[in-house]
């Protein structure tokens, strides 16, 4: 009922909404809604950020400034004890530079209504998920006089994790260029050569052998979380787990940023950038505007890639030789820059400073007339 | 008028013919001065690349030492030489061409791709580095020119400046030939602009010699000279260059030709930069590795960074930091020595010659230092020449002022690592030697009076006066914009003095009041409201403008039922219309990084209003606790011996319990937590038990110490301190860690932390748990571990700073050309690239923000209905 209210002031969705709900929480009638949302606009104009401010310096501020007071403790939990999580200073370093292999993947796996519900059914995906080696299933041994592996597998740890006998020896004869067979529930590996070195290195490849789940995924908790139980892993691969039958892929999510790029595309690695940088700061208690954050997201993702901000993402892709030159491999880029035959227009900070200009920030971006006569 | 702007730089490789066109000497003694002192022609010194020494006249341009700006001579190579710089380049360009027609191995119309490509990419001013990659990893795998057909043998590089094909030496003169017969159409396809650069050119057969100003010489305190690095290092090529010559001309063999040429490779190479890996940095005669040309351009004290980003300024000062409390905020004292040596320019005028003369003729503290002339020249005001300048004085002139009160000047403290690192402030010229400061404004400068240093700069145009007045003034940063809330507030005392006065209904006699609210300026005293008699509360209400809050108060103890405005802990702040109803002040009301009641007053009022606010505020709270009376001592701490007794049993029943979990983890009987090994299930649950123990010390502790304990009032109203310092003081220390570990390495390899205890010992105390109170001592034992878990908090401290120094840098860095424009849009501004349609997505100004929401919407709706209503 408030709708035609706001065309003439055309506030932000989120905040339209927000209003509105006030509103109608109070049941306020249409003349005071009026006069609500009129003062809101006012307020909000007044609150715009200004034409010419440095948008991007008050933002790295604002990351920059806290980071002198974080931790650098690597390891500590968060929410689930059973996890380590890099966190502070390290992780937020790690979240800015778009490292590939994160020191701590995680993943927070919800499942399907149908499988949330039920512990039983949540095991069934969590064993879906988790690697399963031969090693957790079974008694490796090694016969030195006849070249032999003998892998005992332990029924129970079978059953546990909803494996059978049959599954187990079809993987290791697939992935065994021995010769393998079953004598009384054994399964038997026979190294043709009568070398030492192939029957250990034989050994180790079976114990780390995945029979069943994700091979980065090394471990699966499961928690109650609500009503619904919820999938917490060690180790991450986004792809293969939205594929897993059971999983909620809408509701899946990794920490390993640069997964959510590959798998889901520019605009979720944005809000996954946004979002741990943003869960970083706040466990360490610091309060960093979101605003800030979104800006350096976004400017790490503007075209279309992902990069990280230093050498060689944001920073070393600037247009300007000058800026390159004053942040890091001063010498390497002069070179380039003249065989390249490349101009630098001037247009930025750093290169203005460098010349002696005024830079095109604040208020060297205005300039002022002198109005003759006074004002009258 | 508008200054002239450089519209763009050109970078561009200099030819031979350019080098010789812009020298203006040929050089080639290797000799600098002659014996009676004057520098030989022809020499490095030679006058005509121009001069440093004062007296002497350049001979190319006539100019005098500081005008002449100093001149380009050459060195003509006896041998071509690899510049180091391109050699990579160099040995890419061979295996890309072919090595008999000099064409890029590609067939045109591939060519012709991978040129319009980078082309394009380069139209859209993005990176074209990969293709010019390809187009390298592609040409070195071909075997035969696609134009004249002929067999390609690869070149093989090896650093740095060598080239090998097969087992056959390539001189520099050879591959200089072979670079020369590339064509110019072939070169965009090597990422190489022909009109920049021509590839023969990475062969250098003229070296520049850069004039005398860039190197100058030092005369030493023996009255011996000093040479530069770069002027060392010319000396050496030319002696080598001379040599070559010589051999040559007399016809010495080959080998001693070739020795030679590769020396005068490694001087040139070093000269360029002499920390090329693979051969070893040129020396100077004490041992110390030469400076050279990419050095000096190179790291934080480079050209770049050091000489170009960031310059040295005159009109500073810095000296020590001591609190005042009875200057406002933005007021900074200045001492007299200070401000008799930093000016402020007067620009004379028709309109204020008379106030300029008055400072020339002063004698005495704020007078004039000096006059400038408008032909430049600045004339230092002395006894001798005082009425003679005010005699000359005119309109044009410009005289330099002492600093005096009222002047406005830039306060920073290092690190700046935000806008609120640099404010400004209004001097205040006081005797002493230090800058002193209110102590509210601390937190934003990260200061404390531990023997901080801070600086000041004066600005000296009127543009920059305005500027920092109406941008840079202390209260215009009351508010942060990392968070929209205050970041200047209360502090320590502040705190403890408001909570003291406020809390409870403390009643004050008129001569009490009066004595409270001295320093400030109260216009209206209320009606006492017990018989003659006013409350605390009353008298923080004087202080505050018209403003109704509601809120929770710092010592809130989170019941599960809040009463609201009946709250027992009287933690439950009511303000309306300016008069403190209900609750208590404390951190959360005043505190800086907290304090609703500035942000309210900032909000309604504007910065002034809230300054003023700050101001009273800090001067109240240093009144009341003065009053009070306030001091923390070490029997502040004493607890009563039951509670030490219980403290000591809780100690005792949780070492026991630790006990038995190492028994139950011997015996094999404990149960692993999921995804855990037995040692760490073991280690966890013992660090709970005892974290368990600590805490219930603390609890037993704090109960006794009682909230008349000053150390408590300090925690809880947090001011310093919380109830966790209190509690290791009173009860018990607690666990010592590294890295979140109990401490388990030390002693040799037995596999104990001491040799006070048997190899394998897991016990508390083995492990570093320290039972004692701070008050009650430590044991020798306790003492180790403390000190082994206080060492990690040292070195963690030192390597956060350097990270967060570089990602802070990093940061700013890459966000730094980006600026909201008028439209809305964020934008890079040297690419123009849009990188938000809308700032944060609602255009809002964190700073303006209700912590982090654009309108407080709450808020509005309640004040219109309520002004409805009433």
């Amino acid at each position: 009922m408030y709708e035609e209210i706001f065309k003439d002031y055309p506030l932000p969705e989120e905040l339209k909404k927000e209003i509105v709900e006030e509103l109608e929480r109070r049941k306020v009638d249409k003349k005071t809604a009026k006069k609500i949302i009129e003062k809101c606009y006012e307020v909000y104009m007044k609150n715009l950020m200004e034409p010419g401010e440095a948008a991007g310096i008050v933002a790295a501020q604002s990351i920059g400034e806290p980071g002198t007071q974080m931790t650098m403790r690597t390891f500590h939990y968060a929410g689930v004890a059973e996890i380590n999580v890099t966190l502070g200073l390290p992780r937020l370093i790690e979240i800015l530079d778009v490292r590939k292999n994160p020191s701590t993947p995680m993943m927070t796996i919800r499942l399907l209504p149908e499988y949330a519900k039920d512990r039983e059914k949540a095991r069934e995906v969590a064993n879906r998920i988790e690697a399963t080696t031969v090693n957790d299933v079974a008694d490796i041994a090694t016969d030195l006089r006849n070249m032999r592996i003998i892998v005992t597998p332990d029924p129970k740890a079978l059953e546990k994790k909803d494996l059978k006998f049959a599954d187990v020896l079809k993987k290791v004869e697939k992935s065994v260029k021995e010769e393998v067979f079953e004598e009384d529930g054994k399964i038997i590996i026979q190294i043709k050569e009568p070398s030492y070195k192939k029957l250990m290195d034989t050994f180790d490849k079976v114990r780390k052998l995945v029979i069943a789940g994700i091979k980065e995924i090394k471990r699966v908790i499961i928690r109650k979380e609500g009503d619904e139980y919820v999938l917490y892993t060690e180790g991450s691969n986004l792809k293969k787990v939205m594929k897993v039958k059971g999983v909620d892929f809408t509701r899946t999510i990794t920490n390993n940023i640069y997964e959510i790029y590959e798998v889901l595309g520019i605009e979720a690695a944005r809000n996954a950038v946004i979002n741990e940088a943003l869960a970083t700061l706040e466990e360490q208690g610091l309060e960093v505007d979101v605003r800030h954050i979104m800006l350096v997201a976004d400017a790490m993702t503007a075209d279309g890639e992902l990069k990280q901000i230093g050498r060689h993402g944001v920073a070393g892709e600037k247009q300007s030789i000058l800026a390159r030159a004053a942040f890091e491999m001063t010498v390497n880029n002069l070179l380039e820059a003249s065989v390249r035959g490349e101009v630098d227009k001037l247009n930025g900070i750093t290169e203005n400073i460098i010349v002696g200009q005024p830079i095109k920030l604040g208020t060297g971006d205005v300039e002022l007339v002198l109005k003759l006569g006074g004002s009258k | 008028m508008t200054p002239k702007r450089i519209s763009g730089i050109k970078f561009e490789v200099l030819s031979p013919q350019e080098i010789r066109r812009m020298s203006v000497a040929k050089i080639f003694t290797p000799e600098t001065y002659s014996d009676d002192g004057y520098p030989i022609e022809s020499g490095l010194m030679d006058p005509r690349l121009g001069v440093v020494d004062p007296g002497l006249r350049c001979r190319t341009c006539g100019g005098k030492a500081g005008e002449c700006p100093g001149h380009f001579g050459h060195i003509e190579l006896a041998a071509p030489v690899i510049h180091v710089g391109y050699a990579k380049l160099i040995a890419r360009l061979l295996n890309g061409t072919c090595r008999e027609c000099g064409r890029i191995l590609l067939k045109d119309e591939r060519r012709d791709k991978y040129i319009s490509q980078i082309e394009k990419l380069k139209e859209l001013g993005q990176n074209y580095d990969e293709i010019v990659k390809e187009v390298f990893r592609v040409t070195k795998a071909v075997k035969k020119c696609p134009h004249c057909g002929a067999d390609q043998i690869e070149v093989k590089f090896e650093k740095p400046t060598f080239y090998y094909e097969g087992d056959h030496k390539l001189t520099p003169k050879d591959v200089r030939e072979r670079l020369e017969k590339i064509p110019d159409e072939d070169l965009p396809a090597f990422g190489i602009d022909p009109k920049a650069c021509r590839p023969e050119w990475f062969v250098l057969t003229v070296l520049p010699v850069p004039p005398v100003t860039v190197r100058p010489s030092i005369i030493l305190e023996t009255g011996q000279r000093s040479e530069d690095d770069l002027t060392h290092k010319l000396v050496d090529i030319i002696r080598i260059n001379q040599r070559f010559l010589e051999n040559k001309e007399a016809g010495a063999p080959q080998l001693i030709l070739e020795d030679l040429w590769e020396l005068l490779q490694y001087h040139v190479t070093t000269y360029l930069d002499n920390e090329v890996s693979g051969i070893p940095p040129a020396r100077h005669r004490s041992g110390r590795p030469l400076k050279t040309l990419a050095q000096r351009l190179k790291g934080k004290e480079g050209r770049f960074r050091g000489s170009l980003s960031g310059k040295r300024v005159n009109f500073s000062a810095r000296t020590v930091i001591s609190p005042d409390p009875n200057l406002s905020i933005n007021e900074v004292g200045v001492p007299k020595v200070i401000a008799e040596e930093l000016t402020v320019p007067i620009y004379v005028t028709p309109n204020n010659i008379e106030e300029a003369r008055e400072y020339i003729l002063r004698t005495e503290h704020p007078k004039a230092n000096y006059v400038i002339r408008p032909d430049g020249r600045r004339i230092r005001v002395i006894d001798a020449n005082r009425e003679e300048l005010a005699e000359k004085l005119e309109p044009g002139w410009i005289v330099e002022r002492q600093l005096k009160d009222g002047d406005i000047v830039l306060f920073n403290r290092q690190p700046s690592l935000h806008r609120m690192s640099i404010m400004a402030h209004y001097v205040r010229v006081l005797p002493y030697k230090t800058f002193r400061l209110n102590p509210a404004v601390c937190p934003p400068y990260n200061a404390d009076f531990d023997g901080d240093e801070m600086n000041l700069h004066v600005p000296q145009s009127i543009e920059a006066q305005a500027e920092a007045k109406i941008l840079m003034a202390v209260q215009e940063h009351i508010l942060s914009p990392r968070f929209g809330g205050p970041i200047i507030g209360g502090i320590h005392d502040h705190i403890s003095g408001l909570y003291l006065l406020t809390r409870g209904e403390k009643l004050f006699s008129k001569e009490e009041v009066m004595e409270l609210i001295r320093p400030i300026n109260v216009e209206k005293i209320p009606e006492p409201k017990y018989d003659g008699k006013w409350t605390g509360k009353q008298i923080f209400s004087m202080i505050l403008p018209d403003i109704t809050l509601e809120f929770k108060a710092e010592i809130c103890q989170g019941c599960e039922k809040c009463e609201g405005e009946n709250c027992p802990h009287d933690a439950y702040v009511v303000i309306r219309n300016g008069e403190l109803i209900k609750g208590t002040i404390d951190e959360k009301a005043v505190g800086a990084f907290k304090g609703i009641i500035i942000d309210e007053i900032v909000r309604k009022y504007g910065t002034e209003e809230a300054k003023k606010f700050i101001d009273n505020m800090t001067q109240l709270a240093i009144r009341a606790i003065m009053f009070f009376g306030f001091t923390v001592g070490i029997d502040d701490e004493d607890i009563p011996k039951e509670a030490r007794e219980q403290i000591e049993e809780i100690m005792n029943e949780a070492e026991k319990k630790v006990e038995e979990l190492i028994e139950a983890y011997k015996a094999g009987n404990l149960e692993p937590m999921p995804g855990r090994s037995l040692e760490e299930t073991l280690e966890m649950k013992i660090m709970q038990v005892l974290g368990k123990a600590r805490d219930q010390a603390g609890k037993i502790a704090s109960q006794y110490l009682g909230m008349d304990n000053a150390a408590v009032i300090m925690a809880v109203s947090g001011a310093r301190g919380s109830m966790l310092n209190l509690t290791q003081m009173a009860a018990c220390i607690g666990q010592q860690s590294v890295r979140g570990e109990r401490i388990r390495r030390g002693y040799a390899y037995s596999n104990r932390t001491l040799p006070h205890f048997k190899p394998g010992d897991l016990g508390a105390r083995a492990r570093g748990f320290v039972r004692s109170s701070y008050k009650r001592g430590l044991t020798p034992v306790e003492f180790f571990f403390h000190a082994v878990g206080g060492r990690e908090g040292l070195v963690d401290t030192a390597v956060r700073t350097s990270q967060s120094g570089y990602l802070q840098r990093r940061l700013i860095n890459a966000l730094q050309d980006l600026k909201v424009e008028y439209d809305g849009t964020v934008r890079e501004q040297t690419s123009g690239i849009i990188v938000q349609f809308k700032y944060g997505e609602d255009g809002v100004d964190p700073m303006k923000s209700f912590r982090g929401r654009g309108v407080d919407v709450k808020r509005i709706i309640k004040e219109v209905l309520a002004e409805k209503e009433g």
